[in-house]
């Protein structure tokens, strides 16, 4: 089974998602960095893969790319390091990005790498619903993968059913109409928001982004959702004193700190 | 403008797409905003109310229509017959306001309050910044960094006609990073704010709606030559292509007339393989760039390349969805000019017919030596604009 959906079956509430940017802090990173978060508790983990035009991105991981792309981060690159991931990685892996640098990669032929080191699902924000259905579902269905869609603030109710029935392994929830890390805090018509959601009983479960950064904002998420998701919160831990398997732990530790399975605090 | 409903296999089809280029690639958090142009803005640009307004403000505000120049000395020179279609004497030197007022009267009609732009030479910004001025809306135009060194008479227009310019300091700080933070923007503004994209790229319904309000252009030359020649058709229409709005609307008209050559003049920069230069068709790929599949310049990963101009107009690492397919069928001819030519073009025009052109202009000006027209046959370029901006530019190469 893909291990995005056996996850959920065992563990229905307050999973942690770590987004992190491949070669970042230093090309090398990537899979010691993978290695730390599963040690240091994160229940899944989100793999970015860098790209020079970051749209959604606000400007922790536009600055996260750029460094990887300067150090020389391509996708054939990643792959070569995630070779070996699952002689030491069990939690579910996704990539997330944008489909330009896939689409030069060839579509199939990266689904084949994914499946080949054992990468579970898919994140690609860009990637239109209709294309993904008439092109590319086939292909990722054939190789395992799972495909992430995103909702926001400003998806209706009918799309958000209609991502529900096409989605598997969860759907993203985007706390607010805003780009990645621009944010503090979650406000009150966030949660109404979310409770609006919670009441549509969908079939997928759900981790929330964006705006998730600490213990209270990881908390308040896991009330409405099955988990969150913590992506420019570690990449400025990252960017501030660079990559200590010591500090992810306690960086994870803070934010899980509400868990009473998580110990060593 | 004209009625422009019609089938053709060179429009967009009702999915977006102009053969396999187009559609919205874009992020979820803009699918609400694009969702909402795509259902009405034909509805809303076929409205009477909005007709009469559009038309009223072409003629009255920006002084259309724009003559149609039979150009004697450079058609001697070049052995055919030359017409200049003037966009260059619109109100703010270029064609780019024909789009920028036809979506500033969309956006009232969507309840927008406010305006977000991006701009590369300044001539979008300015062009935005004015239509904002004249109808009171604020408005907001990001700008890379590097631009706003280069450009600083068109700052200082847009800061006079009342706009915030915000500076674009990620990634290479050029036209594509004041794209991306135009986006954010619109990312983080939802419900209250209207995106004005400049050229005939972005996401579907973008590429065809600036292409109708350009389309103006093509219209205007259909009957200017009728009543000048006694053919509404002449043998080729040159344009100069950046993201390509001023010849998506120069070729519009003519896309479905196969007798017409429909002609794109990229910028080659210092040459096509020299490593400094924007002519996509040229260098690109298939891809997907600022929310449409394209061609567009990129390394073998994937990552956009920063393309190189003398003209910060055509400084674009993509072209809009519809040049892509009238490349890919062969129903235009891509060329490219290189700064030099280009700079040589526009001296040549200033000397032998007193007009001065936009550097952008002056690229397609650049291949009439080898366009091969004979002495019967008619040609129309459009003079997309003028080219007081680039004064500096010319400087340097007087003496």
């Amino acid at each position: 089974m893909n291990r995005i959906i056996e996850l959920f079956q065992k563990q229905s509430a307050n999973n942690l998602n770590v987004y992190y940017t491949a070669g970042f802090p230093n090309v090398s990173d990537t899979l010691p960095i993978l290695v730390s978060l599963q040690e240091a508790g994160a229940d899944l983990v989100e793999i970015g893969m860098p790209y020079s035009d970051p749209v959604a991105d606000g400007e922790t991981i536009q600055q996260s790319n750029q460094q990887a792309l300067e150090n020389g981060m391509t996708v054939r690159l990643l792959f070569e390091q995630l070779q070996e991931m699952r002689a030491n990685v069990t939690i579910p892996v996704l990539l997330m990005g944008y489909i330009n640098p896939v689409i030069q990669f060839g579509i199939e032929d990266f689904c084949k790498k994914c499946a080949e080191v054992g990468v579970d699902g898919l994140i690609l924000p860009d990637m239109p619903m209709d294309v993904y259905l008439n092109e590319y579902k086939a292909i990722f269905e054939s190789y395992g993968l799972v495909n992430i869609f995103l909702v926001t603030p400003q998806t209706s109710e009918s799309r958000i059913r209609q991502i529900d029935s096409v989605s598997d392994g969860f759907i993203y929830t985007v706390s607010s109409a805003s780009v990645t890390g621009s944010q503090s805090g979650v406000s009150d018509n966030m949660e109404t928001y979310f409770e609006q959601i919670n009441a549509m009983n969908l079939r997928n479960p759900r981790l929330i982004g964006f705006g998730i950064k600490d213990q209270k904002t990881f908390t308040m998420a896991c009330r409405y959702a099955n988990g969150a998701i913590i992506g420019s919160a570690f990449i400025r831990m990252l960017q501030k004193s660079g990559f200590h398997p010591n500090d992810v732990k306690a960086f994870i530790g803070s934010i899980k700190a509400n868990k009473p399975t998580e110990v060593d605090v | 403008m004209e009625t422009l409903e019609k089938s053709s296999t060179f429009q967009v089809d009702k999915n977006g797409y102009y053969g396999l280029f187009g559609g919205a690639f874009i992020p979820e958090m803009l699918y609400p905003n694009v969702e909402e142009l795509r259902n009405t803005y034909l509805s809303i640009i076929e409205q009477p109310d909005f007709q009469r307004d559009f038309n009223h403000l072409l003629k009255n505000y920006v002084g259309r229509p724009t003559p149609l120049y039979l150009a004697p000395r450079l058609s001697e020179k070049y052995g055919t017959t030359v017409y200049l279609k003037r966009e260059d004497l619109c109100h703010t030197g270029a064609h780019k306001i024909n789009n920028t007022i036809g979506q500033i009267l969309l956006a009232q009609r969507l309840g927008k309050k406010r305006i977000v732009a991006e701009t590369g030479a300044g001539q979008h910004g300015v062009a935005t910044a004015t239509v904002c001025a004249l109808m009171g809306v604020e408005c907001i135009v990001y700008m890379g960094e590097h631009d706003i060194e280069r450009q600083a008479p068109n700052v200082a227009r847009m800061k006079m006609l009342g706009a915030e310019v915000r500076a674009a300091t990620c990634g290479s700080k050029t036209l594509k990073d004041a794209t991306n933070e135009a986006m954010r923007h619109w990312i983080n503004n939802p419900v209250d704010t209207h995106y004005i994209i400049g050229s005939v790229v972005g996401p579907h319904p973008y590429p065809d709606m600036v292409a109708r309000f350009q389309s103006v252009i093509s219209a205007e030359i259909k009957t200017q030559l009728l009543e000048q020649t006694g053919n509404a058709n002449p043998d080729y229409v040159v344009a100069c292509v950046g993201g390509g709005s001023n010849a998506a609307g120069a070729f519009f008209h003519y896309l479905d007339d196969t007798d017409v050559q429909l002609i794109a003049v990229e910028a080659a920069g210092k040459g096509v393989d020299t490593g400094f230069s924007a002519a996509t068709t040229a260098l690109g790929n298939a891809g997907v760039l600022h929310g449409s599949r394209t061609l567009l310049m990129q390394t073998e990963d994937g990552q956009v390349v920063e393309p190189y101009s003398i003209s910060a107009g055509l400084d674009y690492p993509g072209i809009g969805p519809v040049h892509a397919h009238l490349y890919q069928t062969g129903r235009a001819k891509f060329l490219s000019a290189t700064d030099d030519e280009a700079v040589q073009a526009a001296f040549e025009l200033a000397k032998i017919e007193g007009i001065i052109p936009a550097l952008e202009t002056a690229h397609a000006l650049a291949i009439l030596d080898r366009l091969g027209a004979g002495a019967h046959e008619v040609v129309v370029v459009n003079l997309s604009g003028r080219g007081d901006k680039d004064l500096a530019t010319f400087m340097k190469y007087i003496d």
